[in-house]
């Protein structure tokens, strides 16, 4: 008997018990759906933690205060920081790998202009920010070295900030205030859109270093710098040539644990994407379960079903099916259902990830891969799991088959 | 040359520490063309004996010939074969596949041919096959939809269809009232004549046993009596007779 007349007389036997063989595919479309939707939704954050670490530029070099046992920047401990300007001055001497640097200082500012006002963080930079960061200037220009060395009272708005305080109108030449300081406004960064944790970065106002520490911050306190490689693969050589200025600056002795750390982009895109990976896993193994009792769904209503047909599987034996002919009838019949019910929790998933889409602040992702590897998962639960009925009832005798009420 | 030649069948059941020799034995040889009556207290082996000889079971002991080829040694897989291409059976309870048109039942034999038949000889074969049973218009029903006569009626198309050499029918008649069973000894006395089909059934009953050609009778496992029929039923006949006197 050919594989189609197998997987007609199959389709048969499931289409006489609709409601029982929904039922049972119900499981396996619950499986695969959560399967589905889970890793969209893990699959979304990775991409999205992967976009703004690019955002960040391609070949940015961080150098934080204090060890490098946690990552990522510090918010707190104000006076604490052990970098100072100085030390973002000394490194594009010494490193020839290093094309940009900039130290960077962070205050929260109320900006006001005009009856118009807005809270956010103002950045403290050197003139390469934009170059590090890859960010264009779409309106004005960016502050220069003048206006560093003169802590100029100068800044750049991010879009969020424009489209608050402006409604949309260029911004070039207005003054706004600052904690209460009168500001020129010269320049306007293009548009960045969200980081991974759904804030904008477009939410940001630029000023000289100079000017953020003279008259917001009234402190010298250097919050990280930021460091540009001359090209990707000089990103190696340039922190090597970082760590052996600011070791020799800070007198730090072999072996012992320097006060500040060093991250490449492909570090922090290392430690994101494996932070992400396992919220996919995550993700994806407690969809997996449902699954899997999806599967031993399928396995009770596969034997319920060769006991119920003991009689029929008799007659087919009487007129000649081989063990093998049983066997792929009914392994044939718990792939149908299982490739069934795969493929509408695929679909459903789908559904489901769009739906999710809407309230979160990363987009799902339905990769290739997640739909291949349901669909996959769900024909080896539905071989695995009905593999052991259809092998039970190919091992029947058919004598005692054909006496089965 | 004889469809069935079996020496010294025996059949043990083993069911936990206990045995019980059902069949102790049993020496049966059947040209081709006969038409043999077992007949037999319950419990005597006649249905052991007909699941050895339609090759659903093996002996425990002896040789069996179908065809002139020794099968008493093959495995399942190919006895499978064996019944599929020179075997009809024909139960008590007729045993068709439920929700299944009578035409998807008489095809379902030639659908496990090992040699695939395309899927317009085999309509045609079913169709042929439900005429030659007088069931040419009930092509579309399912079991529920026909009579105990027609059930198996549709049953014994079934048998036919892969033209085998060999019919076994264990009790055919068992569940049939007195006329619907002549009816069924009609068709099995024409496919004996015309068609020199081979027909082995066991019965109960002395008036079904006087349509065959042959009466065996068993015994606590053993053959006691092997005699021709002397006075031999023509259902035929009988049925015109039967028809007479309802007028
Ligand atoms: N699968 C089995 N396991 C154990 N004993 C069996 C089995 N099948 C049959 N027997 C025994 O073998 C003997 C013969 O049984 P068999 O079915 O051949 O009788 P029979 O002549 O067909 O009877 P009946 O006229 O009632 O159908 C009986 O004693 C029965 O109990
Ligand atoms: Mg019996």
């Amino acid at each position: 008997m050919n594989l189609w007349m197998v997987f007609r007389i199959s389709l048969r036997a499931l289409m006489r018990n609709k409601l029982r063989t929904f039922l049972t595919a119900l499981g396996i479309i619950i499986g695969v759906s959560t399967v589905i939707t889970m890793l969209a939704i893990g699959t979304g954050a990775q991409r999205s933690v992967e976009a703004t670490i690019a955002s960040l530029g391609t070949n940015t070099i961080m150098i934080f205060p204090g060890s490098g046992q946690t990552s990522g920047a510090r918010t707190g401990a104000f006076g604490a920081s052990t970098l100072t300007v100085d030390d973002a001055k000394e490194i594009p001497r010494q490193c020839s790998a290093v094309s940009n640097v900039s130290p960077i200082t962070q205050v929260n500012a109320q900006i006001v202009f005009q009856d118009q006002n807005w809270s956010t963080q103002i950045t403290g930079s050197d003139i390469a920010y934009p170059d590090i960061r890859n960010w264009n200037i779409v309106d004005g220009r960016f502050f220069t070295d003048d206006d560093v060395r003169a802590a100029a009272k100068v800044c750049v708005l991010g879009k969020v900030v424009v489209d608050n305080l402006f409604g949309g109108e260029s911004p070039i030449g207005a003054t706004v205030r600052v904690k209460g300081i009168p500001m020129r406004v010269v320049g306007q960064l293009a548009e960045k859109g969200d980081s991974a944790f759904g804030q904008s970065q477009d939410d940001i106002v630029v000023v000289p270093y100079t000017t953020c520490m003279k008259r917001l911050q009234r402190q010298s306190n250097v919050r990280y710098i930021m460091a540009e490689a001359a090209s990707k693969d000089q990103v190696e050589r340039a922190k090597k040539q970082i760590d052996d200025v600011l070791a020799s600056r800070h007198k730090i002795q072999p072996g012992e644990d320097p006060d500040y750390s060093i991250r490449t982009q492909a570090e922090f895109a290392e430690t994101a994407n494996q932070s992400t990976q396992i919220f996919t896993l995550l993700l994806g193994g407690i969809a997996s379960v449902s699954l899997l009792v999806g599967g031993i769904g399928i396995m009770n209503i596969m034997l319920v079903s060769v006991t119920e047909r003991i009689r029929e599987i008799g007659i087919r034996m009487a007129l000649g099916a081989k063990r093998r002919d049983i066997l792929r009838q009914f392994l044939v019949e718990s792939i149908v259902l299982s490739l069934t019910g795969g493929a509408i929790g695929v679909a459903l998933g789908y559904g489901f990830a769009h739906i999710a889409a809407r309230f979160s602040q990363w987009p799902p992702v339905v990769s290739i891969q997640s739909v291949l590897l349901a669909f996959t998962f769900s024909l080896v639960v539905g071989v695995f799991f009905g593999f052991y009925p259809a092998f039970k009832a190919s091992r029947l005798d058919p004598i005692q088959a054909l006496r089965n009420e | 040359m004889n469809v069935i030649e079996a020496t010294n069948l025996t059949r043990t059941y083993v069911t936990g520490e206990v045995s019980v020799t059902a069949l102790k034995g049993v020496d049966i040889i059947l040209p081709e063309g006969d038409f043999v009556a077992i007949m037999g207290p319950s419990g005597s082996g006649k249905s052991t004996t007909m699941n050895l000889l339609g090759c659903l079971d093996r002996p425990t002991a002896g040789s069996y010939k179908l065809d002139g080829v020794e099968v008493s040694q093959m495995s399942a897989d190919q006895l499978a074969e064996i019944r599929n291409l020179k075997i009809g059976f024909v139960f008590q309870g007729f045993n068709l596949l439920a929700r299944t048109t009578a035409l998807e039942n008489v095809e379902l034999p030639l659908l496990y041919r090992e040699q695939e038949i395309p899927a317009k000889e085999r309509k045609e074969r079913s169709e042929a096959s439900l005429s030659a049973v007088g069931l040419g218009h009930r092509y579309d029903h399912v079991p529920t939809q026909l009579s105990g006569g027609e059930q198996q009626r549709v049953a014994i198309a079934r048998a036919l269809v892969t033209q085998p050499s060999l019919v076994l029918a264990d009790e055919p008649t068992g569940n049939l009232d007195s006329k619907t069973s002549v009816e069924v000894m009609r068709i099995f006395q024409e496919l004996n004549e015309q068609k020199n089909i081979t027909i082995l059934l066991v019965t109960h009953e002395p008036d079904i046993a006087q349509y065959a050609k042959r009466v065996i009778t068993f015994k606590d496992g053993k053959i006691k009596s092997d005699e021709p029929q002397k006075k031999r039923l023509i259902a035929r006949e009988v049925l015109k007779t039967l028809e007479d006197e309802d007028e």
